[in-house]
């Protein structure tokens, strides 16, 4: 029986220049943030990072690891712009393939179900079309002849979610009300890493069985990362931390205070990361 | 008692879904949440309220169904029977909107939050707009890039479910309901002048047949203050 832990720095030595790279969750909720602060760590560059964006694209881009984001939005939930990104954006830092809401998820459903492509309305009419020019329209085979998107599927080398428990095979369970769409991001892509708040033995992961989003075979590594969406959402576990929320945009906002919060908070391994942000929380 | 402004845009906010009957509200926003509420409270009651989570709950917070994003944009969004009200960083007069960026798309002066869910909606459903500044800045001639489809591209698009709606700002009410889909006042606000409206948009609105927005009734001024909003954080959003 396969025993599928690991450790975030191994799963982020997967992680290779010029890679694609899809993450979970949704806007500023649960991001798998370990994952993200360990990439962070290494010298990886050149990236294409796949998400609806929150604070893992900012980081990401801080980092100056981003070549390209393919993004609905990126935004902080509670703070609707990421400095970082804006900054990657206004500096023309990062180049960007921006679609839908709806368009996004077609990618990742087509790259799901091995198809070059899925039909949809969403995009005609819109500026998504013209600042995409690589995309395609398909007209209907049907009487009705209707003209639509043909959304390109999106295939991902890698994909990092971050679920609330887990098996060691790599059975995953999301507890809070929305799954997102870290299922389809695992199956849109080549390998599958998941951090989990708790990995528990395969009797543990009680509750509705519906909310075993991950069935082992479209996962290939597990990391028990306790906290590991701070400051993003993992509800039930946690919610979002606002304060270090706030602390985060406000250093990101500031180019003389970034520095800082680099040195104390993702400098370090995950342990100090948390220690730190206890003492943030002490010092409230 | 006299209504406040904000009070008068719950309650323009709330008239956009007069008829929607069973359909999914999407508000986003502060005023059209409570706009929102407001119609399912008084003239709307079949409404089904997206609390913009993964929840469709009644006004006293019971979850009543789940509607979590993936549902939202593979079936609730393409199946149509939504109405949501958006924001609009810019607006032009056929309802293009923009809350992608400001500037050039490769490299923009200001980025915003991206395209999000505009494209989809207005090729799918009905859309309204919540503009709480009404402003040159937010009303211009040509948006920067189109997010939310307006009538012109909507047509040259063939977009067969497009309806866009209404927009509703602090100064009053306004469709596109013209011959060629220009937009048009429905209603003033009470107190507003034509002449504010003309000088907060930087394209001409049709103000020639701009009644006057309609107050709240006794009884949905008390749903707003005692019920929905007894904070009076609607005050924030529209100051009087």
């Amino acid at each position: 029986m396969a025993d599928k832990r690991m450790t975030a720095d191994e799963v982020a030595a997967e992680v290779r220049d010029g890679m694609t790279i899809g993450i979970g969750g949704w806007g500023s909720r649960r991001k798998p943030m370990a994952l993200i602060r360990a990439l962070l760590r290494t010298p990886v560059k050149d990236l294409t990072v796949v998400s609806y964006g929150g604070p893992d694209v900012g980081l990401l881009c801080a980092a100056g690891k981003v070549k390209r984001v393919v993004f609905g939005f990126v935004t902080l939930d509670s703070i609707p712009f990421d400095p970082w990104f804006g900054r990657a954006r206004e500096t023309g830092a990062i180049e960007v393939t921006e679609y839908d809401e709806g368009m996004f998820a077609a990618a990742l459903s087509a790259a799901a179900q091995r198809l070059p492509f899925l039909p949809l309305r969403a995009g005609l009419g819109s500026e998504v079309m013209r600042v995409n020019p690589g995309l395609r329209t398909v007209r209907s085979p049907y009487p009705d002849g209707e003209e639509l998107v043909a959304v390109p599927a999106q295939e991902l080398d890698i994909t990092l979610v971050h679920l609330n428990r887990a098996d060691a095979r790599g059975n995953a369970q999301y507890l809070g009300p929305d799954p997102y769409f870290d299922d389809l991001f695992c199956l849109a892509a080549k390998k599958r890493f998941v951090s989990v708040e708790q990995v528990v033995e395969t009797a543990e992961l009680t509750g509705p069985v519906q909310s075993l989003l991950l069935n082992r075979s479209a996962v290939d590594g597990v990391v028990e990362a306790p906290r590991g969406a701070h400051f993003t959402t993992a509800v039930p576990d946690y919610g979002r931390d606002e304060r270090f929320q706030k602390h985060y945009v406000a250093c990101a906002k500031d180019l003389d205070a970034w520095p800082g919060f680099v040195d104390r908070f993702l400098s370090g391994d995950e342990a100090r990361y948390l220690s730190e942000v206890d003492r943030f929380e002490a010092a409230a | 008692m006299s209504a406040t402004r904000a009070e008068i845009a719950v309650v323009a906010v709330a008239e956009l879904f007069r008829g929607d009957g069973e359909i999914v509200v999407s508000p986003m926003g502060y005023i059209p949440s409570l706009g929102a509420k407001l119609a399912r409270l008084t003239f709307e009651p079949d409404l089904l309220l997206s609390d913009g989570e993964a929840y469709l709950i009644d006004v006293e917070g019971n979850v009543e169904g789940w509607q979590p994003f993936r549902k939202m944009l593979d079936t609730i969004v393409p199946h149509g029977r939504r109405h949501v009200v958006m924001g609009a960083n810019q607006i032009d007069r056929f309802g293009n909107q923009n809350i992608s960026a400001i500037g050039d798309h490769a490299r923009p002066a200001k980025q915003l939050l991206g395209v999000r869910g505009a494209p989809g909606n207005t090729a799918n459903h009905r859309t309204s707009y919540w503009v709480p500044r009404h402003s040159r800045r937010v009303f211009v001639e040509s948006v920067d890039i189109v997010s939310g489809v307006g009538y012109d591209n909507a047509a040259k698009a063939g977009l067969k479910y497009h309806d866009v709606h209404r927009v509703v700002t602090n100064l009053g009410v306004f469709d596109f309901a013209t011959p060629d889909h220009a937009m048009r006042a429905v209603s003033l606000h009470p107190g507003v002048s034509p002449d504010e409206v003309t000088a907060a948009s930087g394209f001409d609105i049709d103000l020639s047949s701009a009644g006057v927005s309609r107050e709240p009734t006794d009884e949905e001024l008390r749903l707003i203050r005692e019920v929905l909003d007894p904070k009076g954080l609607r005050d924030k959003e529209v100051p009087s």
